[in-house]
């Protein structure tokens, strides 16, 4: 393990404090199942840990109404998914937050920390984009919203300020008739890093698709939104061959790399797979039906 | 020299007070300050469950947390889950469906089985299966730790 | 789950039953102690810098930074250790040498893989150790690497190590001299020939011939390596370890350190796993050497990707078989030619392979071509029947595509080419006896064989394979105490329940409850030799050890209570239960506990055996795989595992050994592997993505445990640990081949290769 610090601030200001203070080397402390790992591997210069989860305004989730949901940044996995209002109504946070390492790990590891450490494969961005979830964020000059479909920018690059905290992330009222899934490909069966994962969410009217949102994970340097996608189904009747069409698109949208959990051509292929199942699927939770 | 720092935890029940190193991982200062070496390291970064215990009642790779975080919380770790005088049903079910070989995943199985049972007193298989996944075993096949995981549980219905 | 055994008809009552094992208390409560549980006063830290290129020459060491570290107390490179000489060292499983052992341990001019040791650092503290790591400073000159058998035998490519020449093998482990074949960068070659191969595929209706790879794997013990070293003033050094053999850790140390046998303690500690892993020294040398330079213990235990990095995993192997049969599935010829990469140092299990593949079968005209080919990777060691599950791979897939061209059923094909006791193997030994046809007929007979498929994606496959199991030295030692309980003690690590099944071999021989006996795993210095627990030999060759030590103690009771009722000792007899009579008088076991103190002392007795009566074993895998076209993954549904056991002494303890050694199996044929680059970097050295299996890829293995006792074993015993990793691999291929029609020739057989097989054959 690196030389580090820890501080345990109790106050978003504090925190801030400690960071800007601290200088780009300190790191915010979540649930740690990255930055820990990364200190000890000595992967990035680490000399500091904040850790924000003795500050209430970071920790827990909330469903307002017709206002939507608010999960604090730092808020570990098994909370969110075992949120019966997460359940019933923003299906594809199970779908990814359920998933995230094991049981062990879900025991600590947050939303906010897999956003902050923007890894490209990481398995609930793809899902908080379709969701059109919003970043709200802290740092020394005020408060900044982020739409999370901008908030990474390359490998382990995000918008975020060294001295910027996320503090929650919100998510709208579900439309009526709209249906969300995320799917991620892995060889083994849980504890894997996807080759691909996808999100897809939709509205339907009737047969004909209203509108939708596709991400997609590990086959670019970013989680990538893919307007092209929507676009194309946009307005006209579901069917598979649409979805067959639609997946063809791929081809030219993706150029994945090859590396030890994929190739390119390989990794194409699954994003067609993952883009046409998680659709069927979130068209099944669209008619307020279940996924197996 | 990284600095010393003191922690004040509720250790298997009892507050217990510790001098760590600041850079200490919870799995380093339970092992190396305080000697309960039931806790295992086999991957040191999240990857095998061998380090599991609970944290606040919650089960966490104890490799993945640092020391500090604990000051003020409460640990449990295999040394202390068995009941006064008795063997914990996870650790009896364990002896007696012979779910260990060389025994040096059991103490993470049994605090991860454990967890399982306080949420879900009679999982299924396929949850029990789901649920052990962030423990690697590499002598059993897992065979057995699921047998006597459902063992466990059939027995904590009866009391 | 539903276990089954074809029970041997002798009964027993002690042996068979399913009794908790002595250290299981220990065990589930976490006061075991294993190897990195040790904590002594002063103790301090060490760790190892590695090599980040895969081959480079060292032209600089600089420790001066590190050693100027507060808290760093010691800093070694490979000056600092002894002059190794150049020599064989019999390793149990597998030989090496001395000289290669010491490079390994701290390289001397060369790194010759990533993450080869090059110094090492003890400090007060773990976080300074490992501080003190980055203030070493090393220059290297990068040389291309060399990685794979190909390249490494290519006339272009230059040769790893310089004056290295291809030697022939004799035996398996027996070196030779130097060979008339000189092949770059191959170390050994061994020729097994049998009966004439031209002659045999000339009789040939049909002739297979296929080329097959597979990946490294690692052993994957959750336990990583770690040793602890106490070097005392007058040169007497005391190791704490986790090792699969303390004599053979001793010995290893005594000629690596220059210190006498007799002057190094080697304390085994309890093992965390180890499958043929847990036999080379890699660190612990470097704790002696910096606890003699401190005068303080060191303790060393390897991160996770040390172990994956600079362990040894086993060989990547290519292997061309052809097999010659005719129309009535009768082969008639079969020749392999079988490329192990050894890793950096000679001494892959090729040799195993090449053996082992065609044991199962009666083959007239055979031969196998085993070559050790030096690459820059790690140096490979044993793994769970070393060298075996690759070539079982080649050898059950081709015969499983000669079943189907031939339309002969896959059991039926095995059946009718099974050897019997006197088959002649072209190793040149006669099989002894074997339950080949006995495995298949139980195969042929298991509901899962004869089960419907539901779905036409779902695929079933089926292999055997061998093992020939090891014999070797074990000594034991047992006393009586006054009360009736007994003391046994015995130098073999238990590796996965030997102290129950040893102790339960000693209550069947003097016919006293298993509760009675207290077995431990003793010292080096406090037991005769034994040898490693690996090669399936613990239960069989240290159980003899056990039953022979029982045996000597029922002589000397008979003779005791002879002289006690002053009667002559042919008048007596030893009963089951463990009570010696005469034809008017009789005393139980816990009274003859009781005079002993006063009739001339307890009695104790010891042995040292050398067991050479070991037969090979058969297992047979059946599994079905589901295959999602689309992804190309590939999901185990259902498995059942038969093995022929001889005896089992713990039925549970064989189940759980052959549940384990089916998974590793099935990992080798679907999820693992080492991800070299082109420069030889080890891109997945985590737990994380060196996939093995968790509890969430596979279902229950069904078990079927045959028993056709060995001839060579008071109880039967024939040695259950490696044999069943051997057929999965083919077993899961022949099932994806049965799914979906592609024969599946380079393992694992990951999604990303089975989408390519896919493909080429929908656009066919
Ligand atoms: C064994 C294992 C398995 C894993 N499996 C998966 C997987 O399947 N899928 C997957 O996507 N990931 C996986 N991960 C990675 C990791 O668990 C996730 O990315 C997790 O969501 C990170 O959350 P955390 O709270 O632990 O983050 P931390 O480690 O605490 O933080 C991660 C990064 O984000 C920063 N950060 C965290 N919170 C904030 C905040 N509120 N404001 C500003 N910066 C912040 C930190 O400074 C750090 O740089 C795995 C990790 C391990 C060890
Ligand atoms: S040691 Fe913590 S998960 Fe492996
Ligand atoms: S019993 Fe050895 S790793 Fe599980």
């Amino acid at each position: 393990m690196q030389d580090v610090s820890y501080y345990r601030p109790s106050s978003i200001k504090e925190a801030i404090k400690i960071l800007s203070e601290h200088g780009p080397t300190a790191k915010v402390l979540a649930g740690g199942t990255d930055v820990i790992v990364q200190a000890r591997e000595r992967t990035k210069k680490i000399t500091a840990f904040v850790d924000i989860k003795k500050i209430p305004d970071v920790m827990g989730l909330g469903i307002e109404g017709h206002r939507g949901l608010t999960i604090g940044a730092a808020t570990p996995m098994y909370q969110i998914y075992n949120h019966s209002g997460v359940q019933e109504e923003y299906p594809a946070i199970i779908d990814s937050a359920n998933i995230i390492g094991g049981k062990a790990i879900q025991g600590r590891a947050s939303l906010g920390g897999n956003l902050c450490n923007g890894s490209p494969a990481a398995d609930t961005i793809p899902t908080l984009i379709v969701l059109e979830g919003t970043a709200n964020i802290i740092g020394p000059n005020g408060e900044r919203k982020i739409a999370i479909e901008d908030f990474c920018t390359g490998p382990g690059k995000t918008l975020l300020q060294h001295d910027e905290i996320l503090i929650s992330l919100h998510f709208k009222r579900p439309a009526p008739f709209s249906g969300s899934r995320f799917i991620r490909f892995i060889p083994r069966n849980e504890m894997d890093i996807a080759v691909v994962n996808v999100a897809s969410q939709i509205q339907m009217d009737g047969n004909k698709i209203e509108s939708s949102r596709v991400a997609i994970g590990a086959c670019a340097p970013t989680p990538l939104l893919l307007k092209e996608i929507s676009n194309f189904i946009q307005g006209k009747e579901l069917s598979q061959d649409l979805l067959e069409n639609a997946a063809e698109l791929f081809n030219n949208l993706i150029t994945p790399i090859e590396d030890m959990r994929g190739s390119p051509e390989h990794r194409v292929d699954l994003a067609k797979t993952l883009f046409k199942r998680t659709m069927n699927d979130a068209v099944i939770r669209s008619n307020g039906e279940k996924v197996q | 020299m990284s600095k010393k720092i003191v922690i004040s935890t509720d250790l298997n029940g009892d507050i217990t007070e510790f001098i760590a190193d600041e850079r200490d991982s919870l799995l380093d200062a339970l092992r190396e300050r305080i000697g309960l070496t039931g806790v295992k390291e086999g991957c040191n970064n999240g990857n095998c469950g061998a380090c599991a215990v609970l944290l606040d009642g919650i089960l966490v790779n104890s490799c993945c947390v640092m020391a500090a975080e604990v000051d003020g919380g409460s640990v449990t770790t295999v040394e202390g889950i068995a009941l006064e005088n008795e063997l914990h049903p996870v650790q009896q079910a364990f002896l007696n469906e012979a779910a260990l070989q060389c025994g040096i995943c059991t103490p993470g199985f049994l605090v991860a089985a454990k967890a399982l049972l306080d949420t879900n007193p009679e999982p299924t298989e396929e949850e029990i299966r789901f649920w052990l996944a962030g423990n690697l075993c590499r002598c059993t096949g897992y065979d057995k730790i699921i047998t006597a995981v459902q063992e466990a549980s059939k027995s904590m219905q009866k009391k | 789950m539903v276990s089954t055994q074809k029970k041997a008809d002798k009964t027993y009552k002690v042996i068979g039953t399913r009794p908790v094992r002595p250290d299981g208390v220990d065990k589930v409560t976490g006061r075991a102690k294993y190897g990195a549980d040790i904590q002594l006063p002063g103790m301090l830290f060490g760790r190892v810098l590695r090599s980040p290129h895969a081959h480079a020459i060292i032209k600089k060491i600089d420790t001066s930074k590190a050693l100027a570290l507060p808290g760093v107390k010691s800093v070694i490179t490979h000056k600092d250790l002894p002059t190794a000489a150049d020599a064989a060292l019999n390793l149990g499983e597998t030989t090496d040498n001395l000289k290669w052992i010491s490079d390994k341990v701290l390289a001397a001019e060369d790194a010759l893989f990533h993450g080869q040791a090059l110094a090492a650092v003890a400090a007060v503290d773990k976080h300074i150790a490992e501080d003190a790591l980055a203030l070493i400073d090393v220059e290297y000159e990068i040389l291309e690497p060399v990685l794979s058998v190909h390249t490494a035998m290519d006339k272009k490519t230059p040769s790893i190590h310089d004056n290295m020449k291809t030697v022939d093998m004799i035996a398996r482990f027996q070196v030779g001299e130097i060979s008339e074949t000189q092949i770059n960068n191959v170390a050994s070659i061994l020729d097994l020939e049998l009966g004439d191969l031209d002659a045999g595929f000339k009789e040939a209706d049909i002739i297979i011939e296929r080329e097959f790879e597979t990946g490294t794997y690692h052993q994957g013990y959750i336990e990583s390596h770690n040793g602890t070293a106490q070097w005392n003033e007058n040169d007497e050094v005391t190791v704490w370890l986790s090792t699969q053999g303390a004599f053979n850790a001793r010995d290893q140390l005594a000629a690596l350190l220059q210190v006498p046998m007799s002057k190094i303690k080697v304390i085994p500690m309890e093992i965390g796993g180890g499958f043929g892993g847990k036999i080379p020294m890699y660190m612990e040398p470097l704790a002696a050497i910096m606890s003699k330079q401190t005068g303080k213990p060191v303790k060393m235990h390897m991160q996770r990707d040390e172990v994956l990095l600079a362990t040894g995993p086993t060989s990547a192997t290519y292997i061309k078989v052809k097999v010659g049969a005719k129309n009535d599935g009768t082969i008639v010829a079969a020749d392999a030619y079988l490329a192990y990469e050894a890793g950096a140092y000679p001494g892959s299990p090729v040799s195993g392979g090449g053996v082992s593949m065609f044991m199962p079968y009666a083959i007239p005209n055979v031969r196998a071509l085993c070559l050790d080919v030096i690459v820059n990777k790690t140096k490979t060691a044993a793994y769970r029947a070393p060298g075996v599950p690759a070539a079982a791979f080649a050898i059950e897939s081709i015969i499983d595509e000669l079943a189907e061209k031939l339309e002969i059923d896959p059991i039926a094909i095995r059946m009718h080419n099974a050897a019997e006791e006197g088959t002649r193997r072209h190793d040149g030994v006669l099989a002894p006896s074997m339950a080949v046809k006995e495995l298949l007929e139980e195969a042929q007979a298991t509901e899962h064989w004869n089960a419907e498929l539901s779905d036409p994606s779902i695929g079933r496959g089926i292999a055997i394979g061998a093992w020939g199991n090891g014999g070797m030295e074990s000594s034991a030692s047992a006393s009586i105490n006054s009360d009736g309980t007994i003391n046994l003690n015995t130098g073999s690590v238990d590796i996965g329940g030997q102290r129950a099944s040893l102790a339960m071999q000693l209550a069947e021989t003097l016919g006293v409850e298993y509760d009675s006996i207290k077995p431990q795993v003793v010292d080096t210095d406090s037991i005769g030799y034994t040898a490693v627990s690996a090669g399936s030999r613990t239960t069989f060759a240290t159980g003899i050890a056990v039953i022979e030590v029982g045996n000597k103690i029922k002589k000397q009771i008979i003779n005791r209570v002879a002289t006690f009722w002053e009667i002559d000792a042919n008048a007596l007899k030893y009963n089951d239960d463990g009570s010696v009579s005469s034809p008017d008088k009789i005393i139980n076991f816990k009274e003859i506990a009781a005079m002993l103190p006063n009739t001339g002392g307890r009695i104790q007795a010891s042995i040292d055996i050398q067991a050479t009566t070991h037969v090979p074993t058969i297992a047979c895998h059946i599994v079905d795989v589901k295959v999602d076209e689309e992804t190309g993954k590939v999901d185990i549904l259902r498995s059942t595992a038969l093995q022929d056991v001889g005896k089992a002494i713990h039925p549970a303890y064989v189940e759980g050994q052959t549940q384990g050694g089916i998974l590793q199996g099935i990992g080798m044929a679907l999820y693992e592997e080492y991800y070299y680059d082109d420069k030889g970097i080890l891109k997945n050295a985590s737990l994380l993505d060196y996939r093995m299996p968790t509890s969430y890829d596979v279902p229950f293995t069904e078990i079927i445990l045959v028993e056709k006792p060995n001839p060579g074993h008071p109880f039967g015993v024939k040695g259950v640990g490696e044999v069943p990793i051997v057929p999965p691999l083919a077993a899961v291929a022949n099932a994806i081949y049965d799914a979906v029609g592609v024969r599946p020739n380079i393992l694992p057989v990951n999604p990303r290769r089975l989408s390519v097989l896919l493909k080429e054959k929908n656009n066919k």
